[in-house]
């Protein structure tokens, strides 16, 4: 396969929700690239036709009685936020 | 360092032997918790196997424990008063669960999953938390955000990974039951480089509710023991059909023990030829074929079969666990627990500068990979063909099952390697997981004991079952134990 570009890094890194420094780019270009490489073989597999594999449980939608529960503690719940403000969490502006 | 004492005894007795000791009153749960804790602290300087020790709540617990073995309250169970370690990917609720990650530093859960609150109900005795890769992602316990675990073998090596810490503890009678979590081998491999016994069972029959999600159609939570009997006393307290998991499915038998006695006498073993791949240790090939005799002198039926795909199970692993991670570890984003930035100008810019700063290499590794794999334009060549292989590899294990009661593989291509050895190139740390993997990837039962030695480490030998027939493997693994004692063999530390 072709080689990782900066871009497609710079690209993922977006997805993903994740800041890398310049040297953790370059360094995560040549791995993934790396990576990629190995499974180019599974290309080589006929799959023509099979359908794909989620989960081995052979179950599909599983539902369960729509009973309520007892919640979670507001205040054991909100102790582990980073930033709160009484019964809220505080987050950074979401527009600029 | 004490090697043969009456300590030493103790440290090293089974579950069953220590719940017998209890039943004849030679020592309570509350002794034996604190000695153990005793020699938590004393190891711990060397092995590092917890992130964190719950003394006080360990002693409370065995005193309940020790009540309920005198009678007071629910009957006793096969773990009733004894302690062991829980990875700490389990969440807990009350003590900081970390997933070995500095992301979740300081972060206390609100509840138990189901599997601590089956343990507790059984009475067993939880002293605190695993090391491991961080979230569970390594084969060799280098991930951790705490530190390596070393082997209590050799401790310059790793214990073999992501569940380093539950199985060194074992390995060095820091406790006599870890609980781990399995998603490519993360039981069986560092069971296997410790010496000790490590299963994991059909996917399912284990709830993940409250286990914090790597590869969500791969993990699957079990332990690691000295015996494969205490294996199946384990499996039978956290095995339960669960609401709380959509994937929770009953199991089709009682007991996974009821078959631990039946022998292997015509049993039909097959033996996957592409298991023995090139890079095996020439010590652990020799460790197998003893082993493969020692199956054949008990009256089973080996031969050689063949499972092609295995060659393509590395990749379809490497593809559809780093795609399940990248969507399950999204929920890190340092809003509600964990650390925070307080620092950037937006939304935006606070949950990159978090996750930047509190995942380590590997778990960005793998994001990476998922993101880029599940990614528009490639969604296709990756993801989904991944998920067809994954379909032809779950029919040749159906189609040798027809055929085959069970397959015999060596658990790990090499012995416990030295700390720092593998860690430059990632594709070959992946490599350790070779012979584990296919058992995730078609939800299959398996499980490694004890098979020889190469170099004074101990070898693994892994047997797979048929889905659902996780009795059977415990009925193999149960035999050659007996036959071998390689399980009495414990580490000089």
């Amino acid at each position: 396969m072709e080689p990782l570009t900066p871009e497609d890094v710079e690209y993922i890194a977006q997805l993903a929700y994740i800041k890398l420094s310049d040297d953790e780019s370059e360094k995560m270009r040549v791995q993934l690239t790396n990576i990629l490489g190995h499974f180019a073989s599974l290309s080589t597999v006929e799959t023509e036709g099979v359908e794909p594999t989620g989960h081995t449980t052979d179950s599909n939608t599983v539902m369960r009685k729509d009973e309520p529960q007892p919640p979670l503690d507001r205040e054991q719940v909100l102790r582990n936020a980073p930033d709160r403000d009484g019964e809220f969490v505080r987050v950074r502006p979401v527009l600029e | 360092m004490t090697t043969q004492s009456a300590s030493s005894d103790l440290y090293f007795s089974t579950a069953r032997q220590l719940r017998s000791k209890f039943d004849a009153r030679e020592i309570s749960s509350v002794e034996a918790t604190r000695l153990t804790l005793e020699r938590i602290s004393t190891l711990e300087p060397y092995l590092n196997s917890f992130i964190t020790v719950t003394p006080e709540r360990a002693i409370a617990d065995a005193e309940i424990a020790d009540q309920r073995l005198r009678g007071a309250g629910q009957e006793p169970t096969s773990l009733t008063g004894v302690p062991v370690l829980v990875k700490d990917n389990f969440s807990t609720k009350d003590v900081e669960t970390t997933a070995a990650s500095k992301i979740l530093k300081g972060y206390v859960p609100p509840y138990d999953g189901t599997v601590v609150r089956n343990l507790k109900d059984a009475g067993a005795v939880i002293l605190g938390k695993g090391n491991l890769d961080e979230f569970a992602m390594g084969s060799s316990n280098e991930s951790s955000a705490f530190g390596p675990v070393h082997n209590p073998w050799d401790t310059e090596r790793v214990p073999g990974g992501s569940s380093g810490g539950a199985a060194a503890a074992v390995a060095a009678g820091e406790c006599f039951i870890g609980f781990g979590s399995d998603t490519g081998g993360s039981i069986r491999q560092p069971a296997s480089l410790c010496g000790v016994v490590g299963m994991k069972p059909t996917y399912g029959l284990v709830s993940r509710f409250g286990l914090l999600a790597f590869g969500s159609s791969l993990d699957q939570i079990g332990p690691i023991t000295r015996t494969v009997a205490d294996c199946a006393d384990a499996l039978n307290v956290i095995s339960s059909l669960d609401h709380r998991d959509s994937t929770s499915v009953a199991a089709p038998f009682a007991d996974f023990g009821q078959d631990i006695d039946s022998g292997i006498a015509g049993m039909s073993i097959g033996v996957p030829k592409e298991y023995l791949v090139g890079g095996m240790e020439p010590g652990v090939r020799s460790a197998f074929e003893a082993s493969l005799k020692v199956l054949e002198d008990l009256g089973a039926n080996i031969s050689e079969v063949s499972l092609p795909l295995t060659d393509h199970a590395l990749a379809v692993y490497y593809i559809i666990a780093p795609s399940e991670a990248s969507a399950n570890l999204s929920r890190y984003d340092g809003v509600k627990y964990g650390l925070g930035s307080l620092e950037e100008s937006t939304s935006a810019q606070a949950t990159e500068a978090v996750r930047g700063e509190g995942f380590g290499d590997e778990v960005k590794r793998r994001i990476f990979l998922g993101t880029y794999a599940l990614s528009a334009g490639y969604y296709d060549a990756y993801y989904k063909k991944a998920q067809q292989v994954r379909t032809l590899i779950r029919r040749e294990f159906t189609d040798a099952f027809l055929k085959y009661d069970a397959l015999v593989t060596p658990t790990s291509p090499s012995v416990a390697f030295k700390i720092g050895d593998k860690t430059e190139d990632p594709f070959q740390m992946y490599m350790n997981d070779v012979c584990t993997i296919p058992v995730n990837i078609a939800g299959l039962p398996a499980i490694s004991v004890p098979g020889g030695m190469s170099e004074g480490l101990p070898v693994g030998l892994q047997f797979i079952g048929p889905q659902f027939g996780d009795t059977t493997v415990i009925r193999a693994a149960a035999a050659f134990e007996h036959t071998t004692g390689w399980h009495n063999n414990h580490p000089l530390i």
